[in-house]
């Protein structure tokens, strides 16, 4: 009782400190919302970075509105995908992850910016780097982290692996180096061909963005005015090559000419998200394309068989990681704004990690595809086929 | 009747040209259609009959065509549905492959397969292989057409016969249609297909006109993927061929006909899958095989008929080793004699029957 009172002391004081948190009990944890939902702001603007902009008269707004809804949302989201790249990052040590595992914590803020500015009927499309974005749109952790492991309850039934991820309206996962811009584009075509007003966003790196495909996308993305959103997500390094040895102009958002372009700070969601309403805005008007450079940066090296430390520095990742980490910069602006308090983005995390380790349970105890799946679906709406096995007296069916 | 037969075939189509005009005063049961017609017929039908088919690709729409198969059908669907591309091929296919994935139904003209080259890795990685790769969920629609294989004084880079490397590709399926009746069945099929479908088609063979009767002409004649067709039964030795191949192992069989061997031919129709059921049967009633291609001999069409059937049980049925007739190996060249000399003729054929049969 005595507890109870000077908690509830405190906060009449209006010092929701850590200490009076600590202390705080079950039931009285339960008071201490419902008494505190009043108190924390709603919503709050924001001042954010102004974009570099190339063919564009105006840019994104100056300012962003957060609700107290988004912001949790945001940061839940963005603490997922962190912590399930790290839980990858582990598995693959402890060889249950094998082959190529290509990981994006740091980068947090323009997956979960991209799809604060979009809906769920818009279409999406990356290359590799792609957990993330499979999380985003519509993936479970459960499923990508069994599909990482190679399981029967895999978001692919095990078959496509960290690279082959797809959901609806979510076109992978992509292996080949900047092939899947023109698939973008195509989406977009199908979008302007079925006149739904949806778009396609259509990620690549600054690795990627030297491929000529990429430069006969745009040709046609413009030409046809096609709904789609290019987005460079500028990491600095194209594998073990920084940008300045790769590209002769490293103004990505440049680089599309006649599109117009944005530079974005890709560490802070709250930018990407107004840009990207602003580039949709765009091109649900019917105005052709627009191309996005974010400004990000990847804590991993390239892939899990990269440390990452060969091409940069111990010192330049560290400083990122404490000045422009995004999760960090959200939750400052949380805190500081008095829209949720530490308690509750606490119990995110815990919520979180717990959610993780149950995926990394399952995705380490589920069993591997039985056989019999060996040659199911290649082909789509096909009756069943024979498939030659390693030799002539081996045939295994084929079910779409 | 068998010259007359012979003549349309071989690529004069004069002949058609004075039948195609009496047909619009009679209306007989069947007519003489050419394979460029028939390719066009299976693409408009299409194009009416659903409307997420669409045709993209260079000259498709207002030049009708680079060979007009696409004559006509630019002014009847306009420009949503016949798009002219710039010469992009690897971005535009990647275009028509993105654009499958998301409900469409695209017939991706390549003026040549010999510049679908710069775009294989949108048909290999992009489009045969992602159904497999999602477990099924994201299937790919989507139809590669054009001229294949050798035409006449173009010289090496627009020469090459691809149905090897495709056919080599899990995923794909890839058809080799020969006359009027194959090529507007098998396109209306490979559209109405689900999976990623290459299609060749043959420049030579686009002004040769062949019959077709009323069923072949109608809305819904389709040719199935995947079976091959007995041409001309015989009984002392199997032919098989694919494309243009098929008339020179015809003229080949009428003219052995007359020295009293009776060559059974077989048109392939698909190369991937391939009809091996169609070709043993066929091996076990003649006891000899003779395989024809255009393309290059290692690692060809013939060679993986050949290893199939000794795998399988019609080898027990050879008479002696199975033998291949393909195009020379090397580079197409240009002066006449020497193209000519490069690709399989009648008397080719001719004489490696004779060499299986020891006559």
């Amino acid at each position: 009782m005595q507890k109870m009172l000077s908690i509830i002391g405190n906060v009449l004081r209006g010092t929701a400190s850590k200490n009076g948190a600590e202390v705080v009990s079950e039931g009285a944890r339960v008071v201490l919302s419902s008494r505190g939902y009043a108190d924390f702001t709603q919503q709050a603007t924001f001042d954010i970075k102004m974009c570099d902009l190339h063919k564009f008269e105006e840019g994104p707004p100056l300012q962003a509105v957060l609700t107290r809804e988004q912001g949790l949302q945001y940061y839940r989201t963005m603490q997922m995908m962190r912590r399930m790249e790290l839980k990858a990052d582990q598995l693959y040590k402890q060889k249950i992850i094998r082959g190529f595992c290509h990981l994006y914590d740091g980068q947090e803020a323009c997956a979960v910016g991209i799809e604060g500015g979009i809906t769920p009927s818009d279409h999406l499309i990356t290359a590799y780097r792609a957990h993330g974005y499979t999380l985003l749109r519509g993936g479970t952790v459960k499923e990508i982290l069994a599909e990482l492991t190679g399981r029967r309850g895999g978001i692919a039934k095990g078959k496509g692996g960290s690279m082959h991820m797809y959901t609806k309206h979510f076109y992978g996962g992509n292996g080949i180096v900047g092939a899947q811009v023109p698939l973008g584009a195509g989406v977009a075509l199908a979008c302007k061909y079925m006149e739904n007003n949806e778009l396609c966003v259509c990620l690549y790196g600054d690795g990627a963005a030297n491929q000529g495909q990429i430069f006969e996308t745009y040709n046609m993305a413009a030409l046809w005015k096609l709904p789609c959103i290019f987005i460079c997500e500028n990491n600095r390094y194209g594998m073990g090559t920084p940008v300045e040895r790769s590209a002769a102009s490293t103004e990505y958002y440049k680089r599309g000419d006649y599109i117009p372009g944005l530079r974005v700070d890709g560490m802070d969601v709250l930018c990407v998200r107004e840009a990207t309403k602003f580039a949709a805005d765009h091109c649900r008007a019917g105005k052709g394309p627009v191309l996005m450079e974010l400004q990000t940066y990847r804590y991993h090296g390239h892939s899990m068989s990269d440390p990452g430390v060969s091409y940069r520095t111990r010192e330049e990742i560290q400083e990122v990681r404490s000045k422009s980490d995004p999760i960090s910069m959200l939750k400052d602006r949380i805190l500081q704004n008095n829209m949720a308090s530490v308690e509750e983005l606490k119990e995110i995390d815990i919520a979180v990690r717990k959610e993780i380790e149950d995926a990394a349970q399952y995705a380490t105890t589920d069993p591997e595809p039985p056989l019999e799946e060996l040659c199911n679906h290649i082909f789509h709406n096909e009756a069943p086929l024979d498939v030659r096995g390693t030799n002539p007296w081996t045939k295994f069916k084929s079910h779409s | 009747m068998a010259s007359m037969r012979c003549f349309l075939r071989s690529g004069k189509n004069a002949v058609s040209v004075v039948l195609r005009r009496e047909i619009h005063r009679t209306s007989p049961a069947s007519l003489q259609v050419t394979v460029r017609d028939a390719l066009n017929q299976a693409m408009d039908e299409e194009l009416e009959r659903d409307d997420k088919v669409y045709l993209l690709g260079e000259e498709v729409a207002q030049y009708d065509g680079a060979y007009k198969v696409s004559r006509g059908l630019w002014k009847k669907y306009g420009d949503k549905r016949i798009i002219d591309t710039p010469i992009t091929e690897m971005g535009f296919t990647g275009i028509a492959v993105g654009s499958a994935m998301a409900g469409l139904r695209p017939i991706c003209e390549f003026m040549t397969f010999n510049f679908s080259m710069q775009a294989i890795d949108q048909v290999i990685n992009s489009a045969a292989k992602t159904n497999y790769m999602s477990a099924g969920l994201q299937s790919v629609p989507i139809v590669f057409r054009g001229p294949n294989g050798s035409s006449a004084g173009v010289a090496a880079q627009h020469s090459q016969c691809f149905a090897a490397w495709y056919a080599h590709c899990p995923g794909l399926k890839v058809v080799s249609p020969w006359n009027a009746e194959d090529a507007k069945g098998l396109l209306k099929s490979a559209i109405r297909d689900d999976n990623p479908v290459v299609f060749l088609e043959n420049e030579l063979m686009y002004g040769v006109a062949f019959e077709m009767s009323e069923e072949q002409l109608s809305k819904d004649y389709l040719v199935p993927i995947g079976k091959a067709k007995v041409e001309r039964q015989g009984t002392h030795i199997s032919l098989v061929a694919h494309s243009r191949m098929v008339s020179h192992c015809l003229d080949a069989a009428a003219v052995l006909a007359k020295e009293g061997i009776e060559c059974e031919v077989i048109n392939l129709r698909t190369i991937r899958p391939l009809d091996i059921e169609t070709i043993e049967a066929s091996v076990m009633k003649t006891n000899h095989l003779v395989t024809v291609e255009g393309g290059w001999p290692q690692f060809g069409v013939g060679a993986e008929i050949c290893a199939s059937i000794m795998e399988g049980p019609a080898f027990n049925y050879l008479d002696a080793p199975a033998a291949r007739v393909t195009g020379v190996d090397i580079p197409m060249p240009y002066a006449k004699i020497l193209e000519d000399n490069s690709v399989p003729q009648i008397k080719d054929i001719i004489f490696t029957v004779k060499k299986t049969l020891n006559v």
